[in-house]
């Protein structure tokens, strides 16, 4: 239908204009972009193909990526990221490898030079087709006009399905310029990829799993991205429920059940809460729904749950034994065995085990002090307090990300955006902007150090531009706090390379992209502060908190240690250095 | 007469060097530009390093067939097979053991003999079932098959010439009976 409208309308396309006509056809909502020479005809084609696509000028092309990134955490659905050939496409990479860590749909489209001119130095010619093989889930140079509906709608299809990830479109300049003469809605060809298996789960599995569900006694969920991404959050939510088994998630998984829920553990991990971590060594059956098992999570892994049985479920079955030998492996969508599995539940008797963790819960509570001056996890907690457990939340990487996981509680899914896998600084405020224009109507907050904010801080411009009501919260220590902690407890305090002196005035680098914003000095201050900051919703706001320069985040788990090593308050002597891992 | 090669034993090698388990996969992949590159960077990756590696079309244009040899890490390998059957211009990858398959592989190797040599060659070269590609009145070319063990053996005995070069197309694999490759 499509390409008889187009031989209807009796107007010739070129290759520009048939790719960002699929974008269309496929959906998109958004491209985040910044031009240069080699995309010239793609951006002419957003111009000249009347679409619904609204386009999106970044300050720089890893912005770009972290929008289309935020975007896609917030919605589940894939945004774009266009941008020329060379270093624009370079400045793609570490927004590209952090969507791939973390399992995020994206379609990055890259300008390129022509044809004739690959491999021979030309002008702003780089293999952004080999450079970023190891970081995608796919990618493609597009060598024929006509191929490019197809290729672009593969790449969209590879991205949002299975377990989801980047895919990398180049389009060279002769490419995109050429007489489009093909067909709008071709078949695609992908004999190697089947994500539809994922939808039939083994029905051995299930029973070999409900007879572990049914033996547990000290049974727990450990809920990952994974089961966000196929929306078992009802399923989840009737899972533990009915067995009345409690919940931990990981850092991808925060809110797909919800944290203020009585089964809630929180976050597990190297700053989990004490309580998840103390139930992860105590269960006796382990039911992974979704997660990947990161280094982060099971510590040291030979000592991981070792007298629990492990249940594991995950959509790629290359997950399957690469960190954890699980007793059942149960390869596919989340959701999809969630509910065989429910189907045959029954509840079990866990009350000495709930008490159990209810001991550890009062034991252990996640806490800061308020005297002393100004701590991040105050300026967090009152956050939440204000916001609520609706708002969005993205956050950049480092000790306030930590402290954002354990006290910003996430009560439901596609709430809560923060890298992961990657652990890029710089993520948070970009990803921040890419969510508030995937829900206009929503509160969004970014949540930042010093050090991050000012790695993208650029995109101040884009926030201002286009009035995005974002809540950009700065925690300032002056340090590059978790690397700094990292010193002072491994390497006999030497600092080296993480005092971030000559750091800008925030509040006068807000003024002057006309942003307004309010100082935190006080714990004081806190609420009245944040109150007004929250009060202007036309437009972003900044929100600046001095906080005290030496803090540490606890509980902490040291890299490759036990989980049973787990330090819930500042150590006595001194630790060895973190081996296994980083 | 000189004839000049790069490829030639290391001087003071004593035995066979210790080596890694070696596996050989078969691979069937999309016959498009690109593919080799993102296989060997998943092996590359992950410390595995690829001693041999066939490539040819299939049947069926569309699709390229891969035998590959790999030394690592033998614990890893179960979850290598499953990140390379990831990759999306993937259609399957299976070990191979040479119970269930026939694995042969080609030799090349040239070697200076003269008219007082020539027929011991020869008769070595008929032993192995291989035959004699290029001959001159100083050198021959002798070309065999077979698994890799009797392409070593044979290896073994040209070495008492003077081996120039050697050229192993590395093995190929295929499936016995109705099983696929």
């Amino acid at each position: 239908m499509r390409n008889n409208h187009f031989r209807m309308s009796n107007k010739q396309l070129d290759g520009a204009q048939a790719l960002i006509k699929t974008l269309d056809d496929l959906g998109i909502e958004y491209i985040f972009g910044y031009s240069g020479g080699a995309a010239i005809p793609i951006f002419d084609a957003l111009v000249t193909v009347k679409t619904n696509i609204k386009f999106v000028l970044a300050r720089h092309e890893q912005g770009c990526c972290h929008m289309a990134d935020g975007y896609a955490r917030a919605t589940g659905k894939p945004a774009v990221v266009l941008v020329t050939s060379g270093p624009g496409a370079g400045n793609t990479i570490t927004g590209i490898m952090t969507a791939q860590m973390d399992s995020v749909p994206m379609i990055i489209i890259c300008g390129q030079q022509v044809t004739w001119m690959l491999g021979k130095d030309a002008f702003q010619e780089a293999d952004i087709f080999g450079i970023t093989i190891p970081v995608v889930k796919h990618n493609y140079l597009v060598k024929e006009t006509d191929s490019i509906p197809r290729v672009i709608r593969e790449a969209h299809h590879i991205s949002t399905t299975g377990r989801p990830g980047p895919v990398l479109v180049d389009v060279p300049k002769d490419i995109s310029s050429g007489l489009f003469t093909g067909d709008m809605d071709p078949e695609l060809d992908l004999p190697g990829y089947k994500p539809e298996t994922s939808y039939h789960v083994d029905a051995d599995k299930i029973d070999e799993a409900l007879q572990l569900i049914h033996k547990a006694e000290r049974p727990l969920i450990l809920a990952g991205h994974g089961a966000m991404i196929s929306g078992a959050d009802a399923e989840l939510k009737e899972l533990a429920e009915t067995l009345h088994c409690p919940v931990t998630s990981t850092l991808l998984g925060k809110g797909v059940f919800p944290e203020e829920h009585e089964l809630s553990l929180g976050m597990l991990g190297m700053h989990g809460t004490a309580y998840a971590n103390k139930a992860i060594c105590a269960c006796d059956l382990l039911i992974n729904i979704g997660s990947r098992f990161d280094d982060r999570i099971i510590g040291q892994a030979d000592k991981f749950c070792k007298d629990a049985k492990i249940i594991h479920i995950d959509i790629d079955p290359s997950e399957m034994n690469k960190m954890v030998r699980p007793d059942i492996e149960i390869v596919g969508d989340a959701k999809t065995s969630l509910v065989e599995i429910n189907k045959r539940i029954s509840s079990l008797d866990t009350d000495p085990w709930l008490n159990t963790i209810e001991g550890w819960r009062k034991k252990y509570p996640l806490s800061y002090r308020k005297q002393g001056g100004l701590r991040m996890q105050q300026v967090i907690d009152e956050l939440y307090q204000v916001a609520g457990g609706d708002a969005i939340v993205s956050t950049d990487v480092g000790q306030h990300q930590m402290w954002a996981a354990q006290f910003y509680k996430t009560n439901a899914s596609w709430k809560w955006l923060s890298s992961g896998g990657a652990g890029t600084m710089g993520f948070g405020f970009p990803a921040a902007i890419g969510a508030a224009f995937a829900c206009p109507d929503e509160t969004v907050i970014s949540i930042s150090g010093d050090g991050g904010f000012q790695m993208t801080l650029f995109e101040l411009a884009t926030a201002a531009l286009h009035k995005l009501p974002v809540k950009i919260v700065v925690l300032n220590n002056h340090y590059l706090g978790m690397v700094r902690q990292w010193q002072e407890l491994f390497f006999e305090d030497r600092k080296s390379g993480v005092d971030l002196e000559g750091n800008p005035d925030f509040c006068k680098l807000a003024a002057a992209y006309g942003i307004p914003s309010f100082n935190i000095k006080r714990p004081a201050d806190v609420r009245r502060q944040l109150e007004k900051a929250f009060e202007i919703t036309d437009g972003p706001v900044l929100i600046h908190a001095e906080c005290i320069k030496h803090d540490n985040v606890f509980p902490m788990i040291p890299a490759g240690a036990a989980l049973e090593d787990m330090l819930t308050e500042p150590p006595k002597g001194k630790l060895a250095k973190p081996t296994g891992s980083t | 007469m000189s004839i000049v090669t790069t490829d030639t034993p290391p001087e003071n090698a004593s035995g066979t060097p210790v080596s890694l388990p070696v596996h050989t996969l078969s691979v069937f992949v999309n016959n498009k530009a690109g593919v080799l590159m993102r296989i060997c960077q998943a092996f590359a990756r992950r410390g595995y390093n690829i001693d041999s590696l066939v490539v040819s079309k299939g049947r069926d244009i569309h699709f390229s067939r891969m035998t590959i040899g790999i030394s690592g890490d033998p614990d890893g390998l179960a979850q290598i097979i499953l990140q390379v059957t990831k990759l999306i211009d993937v259609i399957h990858c299976v070990e191979h053991t040479s119970d269930d398959s026939v694995n042969k592989e080609l030799l090349l190797v040239k070697f200076l003999v003269d008219k007082k040599d020539r027929t011991e060659a020869l008769q070595i070269i008929d032993h192995y079932g291989g035959k004699t590609v290029d001959l001159t009145p100083t050198s021959m070319i002798a070309m065999l098959n077979g698994d890799t063990s009797k392409i070593d053996a044979a290896l073994a005995m040209f070495s008492q010439f003077e081996v120039i070069e050697t050229v192993r197309t590395g093995k190929v694999v295929m499936a016995r009976g109705e099983l696929a490759t």
